[in-house]
């Protein structure tokens, strides 16, 4: 790093952020100064709200405002994939609309992406969008759907040409919520949580000036949402922590958090909470028992190699050094371990795994892990996929032949309307 | 907390190793070997102890060795275990250097430590007795002191090396103790009266074993009497985290095989690499390699520092229990991959194979590092609250 403009851009922001922070401002109003500073999202192109700084300034510029105390940009949760995704694939005039109200919180975005009939096979999808004069009139349903229940706009991806083959049918557009053909349905899991909804588009209107890239493009759209998604579940679990200031900027962030992170609670559950393992065993005596114990080893055996794993990865990228494939394995060691973990919870409870709710060890949570933990391996792409992915990029394995890529999509084999759910 | 890296240095130190075993040593030569009658190439040791200084990579300088630490052992290790090495590096130039290390007084390490870090002699390390374990409290063998000279009686098993080491540093107990108590290291010289060396049949040839057994064999007290169970502890801890830097480059070669056979052979008209089944066999090969790899190496880190006790036998029972489940399960999915000709002598899956179950049970079943492992972490967080 260019040491002198680190050490101005230091100072430059922290000019800034005396003469501009106010922790009793409005969060809204407050974030509306970083917006069209650049200081909010400094990383960002100096045209779009941003100051054109590398990273490695840009984590300069977070530690001045970690300095501060200050508050920054609304980052958290579907909202920030849509603002890398329209960052670059965008309109001039797209860009300008949406992106200031992502950035201060005031709209909130969900991805409508997966379908009944189309998980793992994304660009399988089979909603329709059609371009009747100015407006694409959009007919399907979508699920998985996080925060639609108060989302503003909806990342919309549906097949506008079904003569061609399926990734090449696809568009990707902004779809507004609150209309008179959108209905969203919060969908209950196995869990008992409803943190996601289905959303069911019927003579949906998109106006044309809201479709993103080109007709047919919207493969190589979400595919730039994807990519950020990834990097969003890396950095979930660090997630949740509102700042602990006084001031209306702070009180408000605050419900902010907690409404973004509401669905997500159960996430940890989802993880197979390692961390309570030992704390249940003790807790009804049977941490003593061998056989408990060579599961309860496993299980915190298998978290610690997986963290050890990741930290292996960030070294060598640190030092510069190529990527081994230790980079690529942390979504199937995430799996391996929640399920260990779920399988040692159970050994450590005994006969108390019957039970859920108050009546359950740790006030439910041994409960919640054993009825979460099924997740883990099929969101964000399933354990399947992941391992198809590892074997043919990591491993240099051949693909396997396939019969659905260079046939128009609608001479590919689909879901017959009964297997979708 | 360790790094989980490797700085410049050591990357251009394991690709100088690992050429050198690939050039000098493949697993062809360790086919050779396991059937001689020696049963290693003295030849090779020479240059390992000579041009090269691998014997003693650990050993200080001071004692003729290299003076770097458990990283750089570790990667000696791995390479080695890639290649399926046939010799006496492990019982020599780990348990019974390590032995020396932390169990003899400074005289006795200047009168030893030169030699055996230079190759001149091989040790081994006698722990184990018939049936039982390497752990302080299930040693019988025991020493008794007559006319200022100690005498050794008993029986020992899993010896490594035993037709060929110079010396055995063996483990025993004054009559009447117990558990962690009385326990002392003597050296026996090979070939020293009352000594009976009586070699054993093995699943890994490449890795010979035998039973002493030990009539009033005379012997020379190592350290102080009666107080050497800490010490053996912290031996048979960084042999365990060593070993497993052994299994991660054994476990790495298995699933190179596996991968480029998957790549060059066809069934039904496809390589079946393109199957799904075999795939996904093969990246769930890949997590567990990686993942032990990463036990083995953070392990290697916490040997190379000053690290307590108790922070040394934890990252050695993860390491030692992750890479002994990874290497037998590669060797048995490699082997299945392979298909039939996997089951052959002529293919060399099944050095590995064997490779894999006597590490399983070296130092220790990994149940049993299991069963450690959660009590040290289980301590570690009472002692926090």
């Amino acid at each position: 790093m260019n040491e002198p403009a680190a050490e101005q851009v230091r100072e430059e922001a922290r000019a800034w952020l005396a003469e501009h922070w106010d922790s009793d401002l409005p969060l809204a109003e407050w974030r509306r100064r970083l917006v069209s500073s650049g200081w909010g999202c400094p990383t960002w192109p100096a045209a779009w709200f941003g100051k054109g700084l590398s990273e490695a300034l840009g984590e300069v510029v977070q530690a001045e405002f970690r300095r501060a105390g200050a508050v920054g940009v609304a980052s958290s949760g579907v909202r920030m994939l849509a603002a890398a995704t329209l960052l670059e694939h965008g309109s001039e005039e797209q860009k300008a609309r949406l992106l200031p109200r992502i950035l201060t919180g005031e709209d909130t975005w969900c991805q409508l992406f997966s379908e009944p009939g189309s998980g793992s096979d994304l660009a399988g999808l089979t909603t329709r969008a059609e371009l009747n004069r100015d407006t694409w009139i959009v007919n399907g349903q979508k699920v998985w759907t996080t925060s639609a229940h108060h989302a503003r706009y909806g990342m919309l991806l549906a097949r506008t040409d079904w003569d061609v083959p399926k990734h090449r049918g696809l568009s990707f557009f902004v779809l507004e919520i609150e209309q008179p053909g959108v209905e969203v349905r919060p969908l209950r899991q196995m869990n008992g949580h409803a943190s996601f909804n289905e959303v069911f588009m019927t003579d949906a209107r998109v106006p044309r000036d809201m479709l993103v890239g080109k007709p047919g493009g919207g493969w190589q759209v979400a595919l730039t949402t994807l990519a950020h998604e990834r990097r969003l579940a890396d950095g979930m679990r660090t997630w949740g922590q509102a700042e602990r200031g006084e001031g209306r900027v702070y009180r408000e962030l605050r419900e902010e958090q907690a409404r973004v992170m509401e669905p997500y609670k159960w996430y940890p559950q989802r993880a197979g909470r390692v961390d309570l393992i030992l704390p249940v065993a003790r807790a009804s005596g049977r941490l003593p028992d061998p056989v408990v114990r060579q599961e309860i080893a496993r299980a915190l055996m298998l978290e610690r190699a997986a963290q050890w794993t990741a930290r292996r990865a960030r070294a060598a990228r640190a030092l510069g050094q190529p990527p081994g494939p230790e980079g690529s394995l942390g979504k199937l060691a995430a799996s391996v371990v929640a399920r260990a973990a779920a399988r040692a919870h159970a050994a450590a409870v005994g006969p108390d795994a019957l039970l859920a709710g108050e009546n359950a060890p740790a006030e439910g949570m041994v409960a919640e892990v054993l009825l979460s933990v099924p997740a883990i391996s099929i969101a964000g792409g399933t354990d399947e996929i992941q391992r198809n992915i590892i074997a043919e990029r990591v491993l240099g394995l051949p693909k396997e032949p396939r019969d659905d890529v260079d046939v128009p999509f609608r001479d590919v084999r689909r879901n017959p309307s009964n297997v979708s759910r | 907390m360790s790094q989980l890296s490797f700085s410049d240095e050591q990357r251009q130190f394991r690709d100088f190793v690992a050429r050198f075993f690939r050039e000098q040593s493949p697993v062809a030569r360790a086919r050779e070997l396991m059937l001689s009658e020696a049963g290693y190439d003295p030849e090779l040791w020479r240059r390992l102890g000579g041009e090269l200084g691998l014997t003693g990579v650990h050993v200080p300088e001071a004692y003729g060795g290299q003076g770097f630490g458990a990283v750089e052992l570790g990667i000696v290790l791995e390479e080695m275990g890639r290649v399926a090495y046939c010799g006496p590096y492990f019982g020599s130039a780990v348990l019974a250097t390590y032995a020396l290390l932390e169990g003899a007084t400074a005289a006795q390490q200047e009168r030893w430590l030169p030699e055996l870090a230079a190759g001149g002699v091989i040790g081994s390390l006698a722990v184990a007795e018939t049936g039982g374990g390497w752990e302080a409290e299930t040693v019988r063998a025991s020493a008794r002191q007559s006319a200022g000279r100690w005498r050794l009686e008993g029986t020992k098993s899993y010896v490594l090396d035993g037709r060929i080491a110079d010396f055995f540093i063996v483990a025993a107990r004054e009559s009447g103790s117990t558990g962690a108590e009385g326990l002392s290291l003597f050296v026996v010289q090979a070939g020293a009266a009352g000594l009976e060396v009586e070699p054993l049949q093995t699943i890994d040839a490449t890795r010979r074993l035998s039973r002493l057994r030990l009539s009033g064999v005379d012997a020379e007290l190592l350290g102080e009497p009666g107080a050497a169970a800490p010490a053996l502890r912290r031996v048979l801890d960084r042999a365990a985290v060593a070993l497993a830097s052994e299994m991660v480059g054994g476990a790495q070669a298995l699933l190179d095989s596996a991968v480029s056979y998957a790549k060059l052979r066809v069934q039904f008209g496809r390589l079946i690499g393109s199957f799904q089944a075999i795939k996904h066999r093969c990246a769930d090969m890949l997590l567990a390699v990686e993942l032990a790899k990463s036990a083995a190496y953070g392990a290697a880190e916490v040997a190379a520092r000053e690290a307590s006790a108790d922070e040394l036998g934890e990252a050695a029972a993860l390491a030692k229990a992750l890479a002994a489940e990874a290497f037998l399960q590669a060797a048995v999915d490699t082997i299945q991959i392979h298909g039939g000709i996997g089951f052959t002598w002529e293919n060399d899956t099944h050095l590995y194979f064997k490779r894999a179950r006597g590490s399983e049970f070296l130092l220790g079943t990994p149940a049993e590092f299991r069963d450690r492992f959660v009590e040290y972490v289980s301590a570690r967080e009472a002692a926090h609250e």
